[in-house]
Parts: structure tokens; sequence; C-alpha cells
């Protein structure tokens, strides 16, 4: 297993990283490694051993349906990096052509 | 009482001299933040100072035990929070210049149970990146220094919660711990530290690292201090749906009791010997001679999947991280680069999370993208998934044999600054003893037992007990450090370096 300098761009792609050409190199022989170092996990786990994906079993919690109060769209907007007319402004989300 | 005086005091006796109204609880905040004011620069143990806030919340408490009112036994009581929590109107940044700047509109469980109870909250520690490190080297605000050697890891993530104790700038702190980011620090710094149950504390406002993992839970120089802080912190909240909806266990009773006459206490055999420093492992011995001596039964376990919980965990962490990283875009909050009206969103997107993110954030977040993704996610995920059942099985059929087990919190002292930084998984190796209890979702304890005689820097052990049975980790706690107490005349801590 490996994986090349190609993989990492399109990783960082998905995961939305603008990285550049120097990072690149760089992750792709460190995720390398760690990977190689991770895929023992295989070793071990049989086809009949049921996966875990939460430490303490719960099925369904839910609450009641009850209003209660919330942030105010003032408050939720506080951190907002742009805010316009009471709404999160955001680049444009469509190519434009 | 001097302010050098009452900066040593513990938790419990700050709680006895407010009560008894011998010192307010201005002069107890001011004295811990002159304290901070005078050794801080050196250890940076702080990212955000609230002094306004906590002169506040001091002065509120000394109205309402002038106005006749019961208060709580913690009502004054300074404490240093994770910057990992959001508290209402203060900065909150858990280490990364993508929240630089951010002030919570709201405040999290943790933090509305402390104003509850009167505790006065001196401000945000730092810690690594998103709680991802073990040396607090990957912090975006520089690093914290280990108060016992400036030039060392005070641990990580949350190792200026740690550092703070150890520097005598805050008797208690709250941590988190997803794979040992409580106790670890509270290993290297000769402080106790300790990863309640999952589940046990509320995750509400906590910001997500892995979900299935993160647990917050109290820092203390002593058993009993961490016994108050988390009687306070733990119980049902209907806003975490993991939240365990069941009593806390009577943690505070366990630590005034310490008695281990009669215990079994399993000694993991996975967690010692190769890869541990020498002194960590001689003093780990001594400790658990005397607590034979006291009447504990010790016998060896064996948790052969333990081996293999490094690997499952350092897929299982980046997957959920790499999933509870996506929040942060530039959209709603924090940082937002690039928007010069002609990029996209995707663009700004992009950018953003490339300016904000620091190198180890961006690795775990591939990693986890990688782990993840289509081709991949049996062999990789679904395999560390499984693993972590058999994790789950090797603890339950431990407890079947044992009360508590225990091994060496970490398997060395506080490295050098800069030592481990560009070496993944050398520096991954550090949790190797305290993740298998966050795959299980158990409860674990550290607590200091000497100083190893290579280089006279802190040794912790740890406790670890099944989960929702938090309370016999303060039990066998409070004896050990009491026996411990007996034969040096004081805490550990006491012989910390007055900086």
């Amino acid at each position: 297993m490996s994986i090349s300098r190609d993989e990492v761009a399109k990783l960082a792609h998905l995961a939305r990283l603008d990285l550049q050409a120097d990072e690149l190199d760089h992750y792709a022989e460190q995720l390398d490694v760690i990977l190689a170092s991770v895929a023992r996990v295989a070793e071990v786990a049989a086809a009949d051993v049921p996966a875990t994906s939460h430490p303490i079993p719960m099925t369904n919690v839910l609450r009641p349906d009850v209003p209660r109060t919330s942030l105010t769209s003032q408050e939720a907007l506080s951190g907002a990096p742009s805010a316009q007319e009471g709404r999160f402004r955001v680049p444009r989300i469509l190519d434009t052509e | 009482m001097s302010n050098e005086h009452l900066t040593r005091l513990s938790a419990a006796e700050l709680s006895q001299v407010l009560s008894s109204r011998e010192v307010s609880a201005v002069e107890v905040t001011r004295a811990h933040l002159d304290r901070i004011a005078s050794v801080d620069p050196s250890v940076h143990a702080f990212l955000h100072i609230d002094d306004e806030g906590a002169l506040a919340s001091a002065n509120a408490v000394d109205a309402k035990r002038a106005a006749g009112e019961a208060l709580g036994p913690l009502a004054g009581v300074p404490l240093a929070l994770k910057d990992v929590m959001a508290m209402r109107g203060v900065p909150t940044t858990c280490g990364s210049k993508v929240l630089e700047g951010w002030r919570p509109p709201y405040d999290a469980t943790v933090v509305s149970r402390l104003r509850a109870a009167d505790v006065v909250i001196l401000g945000k520690t730092n810690m690594d990146e998103f709680a991802m490190g073990s040396s607090t080297e990957h912090s975006a605000y520089g690093p914290t220094r280990n108060p016992w050697d400036l030039d060392r890891i005070p641990g990580g993530s949350g190792g200026g919660s740690a550092a703070a104790l150890a520097a005598f700038e805050a008797p208690l702190a709250i941590g988190t711990d997803t794979g040992g980011s409580i106790r670890q620090p509270a290993a290297v710094t000769g402080t106790v530290g300790v990863k309640p149950t999952y589940g046990a504390v509320s995750r509400y406002g906590l910001v997500a690292l892995a979900s299935s993992l993160d647990q917050a839970g109290p820092c203390a120089r002593s058993v009993e201090d961490a016994a108050m802080l988390h009687a306070v912190i733990a119980g049902y909240d209907p806003l975490d749906s993991t939240s365990i909806n069941e009593p806390v266990p009577s943690v505070l009773e366990a630590a005034r009791r310490g008695d281990v006459r009669g215990l079994k206490i399993g000694l993991v055999k996975e967690l010692s010997g190769e890869g541990y420093q020498a002194g960590v492992t001689q003093r780990f011995n001594e400790a658990v001679e005397i607590l034979t001596g006291l009447g504990a039964e010790v016998v060896e376990v064996s948790c052969p999947h333990f081996d293999y919980a490094l690997a499952a965990y350092y897929l299982i962490l980046p997957s959920e991280a790499s999933s509870n990283l996506a929040r942060f875009d530039g959209m709603r909050f924090g940082l937002r680069e690039g928007d010069d009206g002609d990029n996209g969103v995707e663009q700004v997107m992009s950018l953003t999370r490339e300016a904000g993110f620091g190198a180890e954030v961006k690795r775990r977040i591939m990693i986890g993208t990688y782990a993840l993704s289509s081709g991949y996610y049996d062999a990789y995920y679904g395999q560390a998934q499984k693993v972590r059942t058999l994790i789950q099985r090797d603890f339950a059929a431990a407890f079947e044999k044992v009360d508590l087990l225990a091994s060496p919190t970490a398997p060395t002292t506080a490295f050098r600054i800069g030592d481990k930084v560009d070496d993944p998984l050398a520096m991954y190796l550090n949790d190797v003893a305290t993740i298998p209890v966050n795959l299980a979702g158990n409860c674990a304890m550290s607590l200091p037992i000497g100083l190893a005689p290579e280089d006279s820097l802190p040794v912790g052990l740890q406790f670890m007990a099944p989960a929702k049975a938090d309370d016999r980790l303060y039990n066998a706690g409070a004896a050990l450090e009491a026996a411990l107490k007996d034969r040096w005349g004081h805490l550990l801590i006491e012989e910390a370096p007055a900086l």
C-alpha cells in the first residue's frame, strides 16, 4: 500500500483544504507511514466480531418536543464573518458562466 | 492570609476558609490572578484571562454569603477552563486560528453547572489545536511549558489546565479526554486527572473532536479536590443525547474513604515493559507494593487486544474528527479567507481551512477522509470499530476477575519541547496506555506516584474502573495518595519549583 501525491491532492479537495505544493509532498510521505501503521487493525478483527460505534449502548434517545428559548438571530449571527439583513452572508454558491 | 498562602491551598481547604469567612472570594480570586500575572508569562497556561468576569463572580459569591444564602462547597473557589468549552461572551479558540476572536453566544453545560455552583472561572487554558496532540505544542498560540522544567512539555492536549494547577495558578481545572488529554498531562505535571465514564459529564458546548470518545472531567492537585469538582460537573443533561440518565456514583464519599483492603487490582501486562522508561516502571512497581501493603490483592491480567488500541484509535479519531471539523468552513463563525467577490463558496471554504488549521489538524482530517472514503471504509474504519469491540471484551473479562486495573499513565516523563513535534507516530505513542479506556467508554484516573530517578520529573499511575464505577477510582486513588503523603510528608506537587 502506498499513497501518492495525487491521492493526497484528491483527499485535500474532498476535505476542502487548499494545500500548497510543499504540503502535498510532506503529507504524502507522512500519511503513508501513518496508514501503514494503523492498517494492523485488520490482523485481529474477524468477520464474526460486531463493530462498536458507541461505547455505552443507547438507542433512540428522544426528548419531549417542548418549545424552549433559543438564541436570538442577533446572537446567532454574533460570530459570523459576514452578515446582512439578519442573515449569514456567504460567497456565491453557483459558478458564473 | 497572604496571597502566596492562598494559592497553595487545595480546593477543599479554600472551601473551608471561604465558608468560615476567614477570607473573601474576592481575596482568593485576586491572589490567583496575581499569581497568574506573575508566572504565566513563563508558563503560558492561559490563552485568555478573564479578570473582570472572575472578580464579578467572586463579588457575587461574597454578596450571597453576606446575605446568608446557602452556598455549595466550591462557591468562590477559582478554576481554569480548557479553551475547548464554550463560555458565553468569553473568547473560545480551541487553540486554533480558525476560531480566533470567536465569543460563543451560549454556555456549555459544564460551564452552567460551574456557574450554578458559584465556582469562579479565571480564564481559558491552552491546548493542542482542537485537542489533537500530547504536548500542547500544536496550539496555534504557542506551547505551554511544564512548571517542573520550563523546557519540557506539560502533556496534551490539556497541557494548559495541568500546568495551571502545577504552577499554583488555579486549584481546579476542567480538561477533556479523548485519548488521554486529561490523564497524560496530569501524569507529567504531578497532578490528578480523571476521565469519567463516557456520558457521565455532558458534552453540550464542548467543541467536538471525536464524539464517541470525548469526555470532560476534573483536574486537580489532590484526589479529594478532583472528587469535589467531579460531583459538580457530572450528571444527566437532556441537551446531550449520549448523557447517562442515572445517579452520579458517590465519588466524594469514595475519595474520603480511601480503603483498598480486600480490593483486587489487576496489572495490565500489555501496558508495561518495552517502551516504558525505567524510572516510570520503577515508581510504578513501588506504588504497587504500597497498594499490596495497604491490603489490596494484586494480580497480573492480560488484555491482548490493547496492543491494537493505538491503531484503532488513530482511525476512529481522525474519521470522527474529519466529519466534526467540517463545520469550520468560514460561513457562520470564525475565520473567513479569500472572500474577494470573485471566489465561490467552495474556494473560500478551502482557503479558510487551509489558513485556519495547523499541520496536525490537517494531517488528521486527511487520514479521516481517507479512512472513510469508498473502497477503504471497510478495511480501515470498519475494522477499527471491530477492534473496539475486542477491547471492550478484554476489559469485561478483566473486570470479571478484578475490581480495578492499573498501569503507568504515560510511558515516559515529560519530554523536551520540540523533540517529537515533527514525528506524529512517536507523538501518538504517548497515549498508548490511556487510549483503551476511551475506546471502551469506561473511566480512569491518573495520580502522581513520585519523580523518576533519572530526570526528577513526575510519574503518574493510572487506575481504570468499569463504566459507571467512577467511585472506585477515587477510593483507590485516595488510599494510594494518603500512603504516599505519609511517606513524603506532603503531596508530590509541593516539590514543584517555585517559579
